[in-house]
């Protein structure tokens, strides 16, 4: 049902791409950011603040060079602050590089998030024609094209409410049909979506294989290795503003795992590794009932949570937990396991620990990220390892109100008689 | 790695992408786009409540008949026009485009924001479909405004198809300045509010309630201050050409032409400023929001 599940293995479907026609070509891109440590946006303040102004520069992106190919889906990943979205807005004239130049060949779409510049006011039909305008189109042409927008979206009883009334997966759903419809030959996408039903789901994949065999060609940001795998031909990864790989999306995927895995517990603040990493996590992934691994579950399915851990120091009772987090940042629920009763109750240097959770998916559909912690001697106190995004992945299913999608049964009878 | 030039095909010559900017995505884009954003704006008041379009006409006309009733009935108020309630409703009108349009302008760029950060948008059509709806609306109040012409008993000269000279100054003046108000409100955001006041202000030093010219005894400040307001010009000369041909025009009721230009001056700086500024803040727009 997921998307990964129905995938050709990653590489497969590799054209030449060596003789293809350059259409995109970036070369020493270069952008930073003032970040003031008081921002000014105030006439009043400027007017009564004097003398200097603590500013800092953020370099988001220092000489990134890198060209794309006719019919390539080329995928940008790297963790966030890497500078990857800050590249796409460069690529979509929504940013103004400070240094280096963009070249590219063909008509591009405007958008690199799906839905942006939808009217809730007005209706289906409206907000085509408004989008197929900013895409580029006539507007008798956009307005020509709306069967064709509906059609694929499954939307045509719908085409004169307004989007407002619209529930968020047939927006979605809308929203993806529009891109698709239009022509352009080159796509920047801002994370691939993977909200809607398990059906939609389907399409959207399809869809993307589609587009991965046409002579269009997509640019993809992302942190979502497995759609890299899938669906890219080529992947770069971004780190702190330089281009760290670039080649075969396996292995610029192992190398963002790697990345993020193996980044040593040095920075500050919240979103850092901490612990006294007295043990190290190998890997960690979540993987669907028949043993693939999966980035998106549907609601009510059954999914593993795999992690294997390797002790670094020698190591007394620890405990393995993980921890999901929802979209608004709420612990959701968790799980947690110690070393089997029994046997030794400690690991040795260099001894690895396979951790396996069988989960019923609960949650809600969002985006979730799940935590994980190691404890010493049965202690919340005795750190040794705290990983604040081991994984994310995404729920998909129908709405439901609140966290999780309660596992029930109900009915309705009308009483007879009185 | 990279193939040489000259073998590929035209249609994939890669040409240089210039960024972000005020007209960005050609010019047919453009003017569908501001179009149609406009139309829809515009749809939008129509058909947004319940009594759409009649709201719109509700404001001016309110505030012209308190003002009618204030400055006939209570105050008696000696401005030697011939027609003074249509005189004081024709400049209502006219006013509120501006108001409306300037007012618009000066936060559209914010209300935009999910469109400016994640699509390539020509930025100015933001501010300037926002001058656009209110022109949309000038062309329905001023039908009722020539209803009131025509009931007043004022009869049709050739000098009513000399409008568009008074329009086109009217529109440049305030395109300028939704142009100018849109980028500042960006960098500071209290730009909106001075402007508020501003133009609440600006409304009594413009000749609405009172022409330049045939007021007696208006203090000098006053006259000082009318006579540097650009709005002021195209005011009075619409008077002459439009309701009275008697009354002197925009160059008379200065007192010759080199008291017109302190105000020629401001209209001009305004475009200047208005289309440098937003020029110069076009392309950062999406990273200051």
């Amino acid at each position: 049902m997921a998307i990964e599940t129905q995938q050709s293995p990653p590489g497969s479907g590799r054209r030449g791409f060596a003789t293809a026609p350059v259409v995109i070509e970036a070369r020493g891109i270069e952008k930073s950011f003032a970040l003031a440590s008081h921002k000014v946006d105030s006439l009043k303040e400027r007017l009564t603040t004097f003398g200097h102004r603590d500013v800092k520069q953020l370099h988001a992106l220092r000489g990134v060079s890198f060209e794309v190919r006719r019919g390539e889906f080329f995928g940008i990943v790297g963790r966030n602050g890497s500078g990857k979205s800050t590249l796409l807005k460069i690529l979509a004239s929504i940013y103004a590089a400070d240094a280096g130049r963009v070249r590219m060949a063909g008509r591009l779409a405007p958008f690199i998030e799906l839905g942006v510049g939808f009217n809730p006011e007005l209706t289906a039909r409206e907000n085509v024609e408004l989008n197929g305008v900013m895409m580029g189109l006539h507007r008798a042409e956009a307005r020509r094209r709306l069967g064709a927008v509906l059609d694929f979206a499954e939307l045509g009883d719908f085409v004169d409410m307004k989007l407002k009334n619209y529930s968020s997966g047939m927006l979605v759903r809308l929203a993806f049909s529009v891109m698709i419809q239009s022509d352009a030959e080159i796509l920047l996408i801002d994370e691939v979506l993977a909200v809607g039903d398990a059906s939609f789901q389907q399409k959207c994949a399809d869809v993307f294989h589609e587009i991965r065999d046409s002579d269009r060609t997509v640019v993809l940001v992302t942190h979502d290795m497995h759609a890299v795998e899938h669906y890219c031909h080529r992947a770069m990864l971004l780190h702190d503003g330089v281009i760290e790989a670039e080649g075969e999306p396996d292995d610029v995927a192992r190398r963002y795992l790697r990345l993020n895995f193996e980044r040593a517990p040095r920075l500050e603040g919240e979103d850092d590794w901490g612990g006294s990493a007295d043990v190290r996590l190998v890997d960690t992934w979540l993987e669907s009932d028949d043993g693939e691994r999966v980035s998106s579950v549907e609601t009510g399915a059954k999914v593993r949570l795999q992690a294997v851990f390797e002790a670094v120091r020698e190591i007394n009772q620890p405990s393995f937990g993980f921890v999901f987090t929802n979209p608004d940042g709420v612990d959701v629920g968790g799980v947690g396991q110690e070393l089997p009763a029994g046997g030794p109750q400690k690991l040795e240097p260099g001894q690895r620990v396979r951790i396996s959770a069988e989960i019923e998916n609960q949650f809600a559909p969002g985006r979730y990220v799940v935590k994980c912690w190691v404890f010493r001697n049965q202690s919340y106190a005795d750190l040794a390892l705290h990983a604040p995004h081991v994984i994310d992945f995404v729920v998909f299913g129908d709405a439901t109100s609140g966290a999780i999608a309660l596992k029930h049964e109900i009915s309705a009878v009308i009483e007879e008689g009185q | 790695m990279s193939a040489p030039a000259g073998t590929e095909p035209a249609a994939y010559e890669l040409r240089e992408i210039e960024g972000p900017s005020a007209l960005g995505g050609g010019s047919r884009r453009f003017f569908d786009l501001l179009w149609l954003i406009s139309v829809t704006e515009f749809k939008k008041t129509f058909y947004g409540t319940a009594l759409g379009y009649v709201w719109s006409l509700f404001r001016p006309l309110l505030l012209f008949s308190v003002l009618l009733v204030v400055f006939t009935q209570i105050i008696k108020f000696e401005t030697g026009a011939e027609h003074y309630a249509v005189l004081l409703l024709f400049n209502i009108v006219l006013f509120t485009f501006f108001q409306e349009a300037t007012g618009g302008a000066v936060t559209s760029v914010l209300a935009q924001e999910g469109i400016v950060r994640k699509t390539q948008f020509p930025r100015l059509v933001i501010p300037l479909s926002s001058v656009l709806v209110a022109l949309f609306s000038l062309g329905l109040n001023l039908v009722i405004v020539l209803i009131f012409i025509l009931g007043a008993g004022i009869t049709p000269t050739w000098t009513w198809l000399l409008f568009p000279l008074i329009l086109l100054p009217l529109l440049i003046l305030t395109a300028a300045l939704a142009l100018l108000l849109s980028a500042l409100n960006v960098r500071f955001r209290d730009v909106a509010i001075i402007w508020t006041v501003f133009a609440t202000a600006l409304f009594y030093v413009t000749p609405i309630l009172y022409p330049l010219s045939t007021t007696p005894g208006l203090p000098k400040v006053v006259k000082d201050l009318l006579l540097v307001n650009p709005l002021t010009p195209i005011l009075t000369q619409a008077r002459t050409w439009i309701l009275e041909p008697s009354a002197p025009g925009a160059v008379a009721a200065a007192g010759g032409w080199t008291h017109l230009l302190p105000a020629a001056a401001i209209f001009v700086l305004v475009c200047v400023a208005g289309v440098w500024v937003f020029r110069r803040e076009a392309p950062r727009i999406a990273e200051l929001l």
